[in-house]
């Protein structure tokens, strides 16, 4: 029998602590769509998305008010579209049909207009990252991802150059929106294949064919749950965290199996990390400072987010048996209140989140700089990212928007992008080393057969 | 299926009635009812079983919705799953 505390608890997550359902994403496979025909290729990736994730943001919508727990977005990923239209050549045309799905049947953002490069780049391949600028300015919905290095690979230093370009061309392109285009690309390390999150999903080619992956969320329930225990030591904080974390992470498991249930789908990953979004209060850098930190990017914060990271895990896998996707916490700096508060008050520098990335998941993510940042600067901050994820065996990301006609200020995107503080980047050039080319080796630990 | 009901705002004649009445309506069986208040702030937790419901959950929300916008108080109807989910192993 539930008691009335416990009842009380969750309304309250809800009401006042922001609780949500980050996404509830469909994964689509799309190598049955592949031809030879551009034309055709995108007649059948539309007809596809339609028809089977045509009741995705009703089934939501239903979910949402039975179980009384806001759902965020619905999103769709699907199968990477460099090699689904690798034959047909038909990039921009797939890319246009996947916008046109995602407004017909009411999706949020649809992700996969992607390519694996990590080791190498087919000339396909170099043709696909070619028309990311154009498809990012062209469209609304699609997001798109590059993953430019593993562990088992190392790092494609010619992928991680001609990246660098891509963001700037992206950046102009949609300059006369701060370079939105950016926000909606990801250049990974170590990409997963079930991430529900966007800019970076894509259905895996491992993946089943729809397949229902769930991001949770809740930083506001987890700082709300340290404010409670105020000076208590590190040990009751990690354990606070930790069965924080399982109660979110148990709501996003009965999201992820009913909506499965409902749509006659197969039931994916839970993925267990902390999104924050710019609502007041909705903040990881606020669950660091809670901790103790007079500001994020003060001496300290490395550690407490690798606490915070790691509890976050701890109860989440306690709560489903299939944890994946991202799952731990995101530190993106324009989708945070707490942390564009930290980077104004020149508190947390890029040089400061890169250590960050180092112990949390995801990297990099959503940073503004100024519009004339060299493209070899962008791709050694690519490299240096891709670096911490092969080496340390982890995904690591970056989503770096310049913006052109800005030096200094803020870009501002709206929603739960939100305003993105113009960062520095170092004055001194990386160009001949990005120049260089060629592949990193990958770490010795790769070698574990 | 069994839902939980929650109430929650200034204490006010008729809460219970209002709730009670309009679940009668759509043929819900209350089960249980607990309440507490704190401070002026009413809290009323009913559980209830749908499932001979004549409407669907969602039905049920908004019929409550207009007692809450009436009584000036919140009302929730949430299938009890999420709490057993959330709180019990």
């Amino acid at each position: 029998m539930l008691n009335i505390n416990e009842i009380l608890q969750t309304i309250d997550m809800v009401k006042s602590r922001h609780l949500d359902i980050r996404t509830v994403t469909m994964g689509l496979s799309l190598f049955d769509c592949v031809s030879e025909n551009k034309k055709r290729t995108a007649e059948k990736v539309f007809k596809k998305i339609v028809e089977k994730a045509g009741g995705l943001k009703r089934t939501a919508d239903s979910l949402s008010a039975r179980y009384g727990i806001p759902i965020v977005n619905k999103r769709i990923s699907v199968s990477p579209v460099s090699l689904i239209a690798a034959s047909s050549g038909g990039f921009l045309e797939t890319a246009l049909a996947l916008d046109r799905a995602a407004k017909e049947i009411d999706v949020d953002f649809i992700g996969g207009y992607t390519a694996l490069v990590q080791k190498g780049m087919t000339d396909y391949e170099k043709r696909f990252i070619i028309s990311i600028p154009e498809v990012l300015s062209r469209t609304d919905r699609v997001c798109a991802s590059v993953n430019v290095a593993s562990t088992k690979a190392g790092i494609n230093m010619d992928a991680v150059a001609l990246m660098g370009e891509i963001i700037k061309q992206t950046a102009k392109a949609t300059a006369d929106k701060d370079g939105i285009g950016c926000g909606k690309l990801v250049v990974f390390a170590n990409a997963v294949e079930d991430n529900p999150f966007m800019a970076g999903a894509f259905n895996g080619t491992g993946e089943n064919d729809r397949v229902i992956n769930v991001g949770i969320s809740g930083p506001g329930v987890v700082l709300a749950a340290i404010e409670e225990i105020k000076g208590a030591d590190f040990s009751a904080v990690a354990e606070t965290v930790k069965k924080t974390a399982f109660k979110i992470t148990r709501a996003g498991q009965l999201i992820a199996m009913e909506a499965a249930k409902m749509l006659g789908a197969n039931f994916g990953i839970v993925d267990l990390s902390l999104a924050p979004t710019p609502v007041k209060g909705d903040s990881v850098a606020k669950i660091l400072e809670e901790m103790g930190l007079e500001s994020v990017g003060a001496h300290g914060s490395t550690a407490a987010l690798a606490l915070l990271n790691d509890a976050v895990k701890k109860g989440g896998v306690m709560a489903t048996s299939f944890a994946g996707g991202l799952s731990g916490a995101f530190i993106p700096v324009s989708e945070d209140a707490g942390m564009i508060d930290a980077v104004t008050r020149g508190a947390l520098s890029i040089e400061k989140l890169e250590a960050m990335t180092a112990v949390c998941s995801v990297g990099l993510d959503m940073i503004a700089v100024a519009g004339d940042t060299p493209a070899s600067t962008i791709s050694a901050i690519i490299a240096d990212e891709a670096a911490i994820g092969a080496v340390n065996n982890k995904t690591a990301a970056v989503r770096i928007i310049p913006v052109f006609g800005k030096t200094s200020g803020f870009a501002e995107y709206g929603g739960l992008l939100g305003i993105a503080p113009i960062m520095k980047t170092s004055p001194y050039s990386s160009e001949k080393f990005i120049a260089r080319g060629g592949r990193i080796p990958a770490p010795i630990h790769s070698n574990r057969n | 299926m069994r839902a939980i009901i929650s109430v929650i705002g200034r204490d006010k004649k008729g809460i219970i009635a209002k709730v009670s009445g309009c679940l009668y309506g759509v043929s819900v069986n209350i089960e249980d009812i607990s309440q507490t208040v704190m401070g002026d702030l009413f809290t009323m937790i009913m559980t209830a079983d749908l499932s001979d419901a004549s409407s669907d959950i969602s039905h049920i929300n908004a019929a409550l919705q207009e007692i809450a916008e009436e009584m000036r108080v919140e009302i929730r109807i949430q299938h009890e799953e999420i709490f057993n989910s959330m709180h019990k192993i």
